[in-house]
């Protein structure tokens, strides 16, 4: 298959996170939507690496895997802390950042 | 044989990206997010990217996931409407936001005019993409990324304990006082965030 289709489906995916992230409420399933992004980033990026032949960009994937398990545990961890303090679960209630 | 793969694997891809987003029970979005991820793999191994595709499957549909799965499970997934009442407008700008981002995306890509993208890629070379190849190049040319993205793990990790971490007893919660590391009883109406979007002390 040629590159671009490649190109094509992961444009389509990123925007589907991109639209998700701007329009759900819940912030787990912003989370959700941003892993899409970073997916659709990632499949960008092995794709220039099939068509350089060049392994850099595979290596540049898997950073971003770990960028985007380090930004999983994190919004995790503040959702869960958001429970505890029973704090709603919605991005459009909060919307102070007084602590 | 190729191409049925590739539309079979972009085709379950895109569907599971859009089950993300438009499904509503957040455990139902997570298990979408699993198909997605799974079928992204597929077009990684199509992509000659084998352990990109290993560690995909392993790492992110495995270990994350769970992740994701008990957080749900804990905070309770509840049913969100799609489209509640809020700003009204965020609702129609959001899609059509995505929208002219992938038209803008697809003419800077497609409509680039670069001869590679129409071709199949460089030819390939035996053992591009294997464990060893990435290993080595982890290990000699980005050694300085590796080290720092275990650091960045590690952040996290420490990051995350502090953030979720108990603060106070089950039995002194309705209290309200105690916040802070050093557990200093704290008068109410003193500004924490609770009290800011008034679910407690007021």
């Amino acid at each position: 298959m040629a590159i671009g289709w490649y190109l094509a489906v992961s444009a389509f995916i990123f925007c589907i996170g991109a639209a998700g992230v701007l329009t759900r409420r819940n912030p787990l399933v912003v989370l959700l939507c941003l892993e899409l992004m970073l997916n659709a980033g990632n499949l960008a990026l092995v794709a220039f690496a099939r068509m350089w032949g060049n392994g850099d960009g595979q290596i540049f994937a898997l950073i971003v895997m770990v960028v985007a398990a380090c930004e999983v545990t994190i919004g995790l961890g503040l959702i869960v802390a958001m429970y505890r303090n029973r704090l709603p679960i919605d991005v459009d209630e909060l919307r102070e950042l007084r602590g | 044989m190729a191409e049925v793969v590739f539309f079979i694997a972009a085709l379950a891809a895109i569907a599971g990206a859009i089950g993300v987003v438009m499904l509503r029970n957040p455990l139902y979005s997570v298990l979408a997010l699993v198909c997605h991820l799974v079928a992204l793999a597929a077009l990684f191994l199509l992509l000659r990217a084998e352990f990109v595709a290993a560690a995909q499957v392993v790492v992110y549909a495995g270990a994350v996931m769970v992740l994701y799965v008990f957080v749900v499970a804990y905070v309770g997934g509840a049913d969100e409407p799609l489209r509640g009442p809020g700003p009204g407008g965020l609702r129609v700008v959001g899609p059509l936001t995505g929208a002219l981002l992938l038209v803008e995306l697809l003419i800077a890509t497609l409509g680039s005019g670069l001869q590679a993208i129409s071709a199949e890629g460089a030819p390939y070379v035996s053992g591009f993409g294997t464990p060893a190849r990435i290993g080595e190049l982890l290990l000699t040319k980005f050694l300085l990324p590796f080290e720092v993205a275990s650091f960045l793990l590690l952040v996290a990790a420490v990051g995350a304990v502090i953030l979720a971490r108990r603060r106070r007893g089950l039995d002194e919660d309705q209290g309200g006082g105690r916040t802070g590391p050093l557990d200093i009883p704290r008068p109410v109406e003193t500004g924490t965030m609770a009290e800011s979007v008034g679910t407690r002390g007021a």
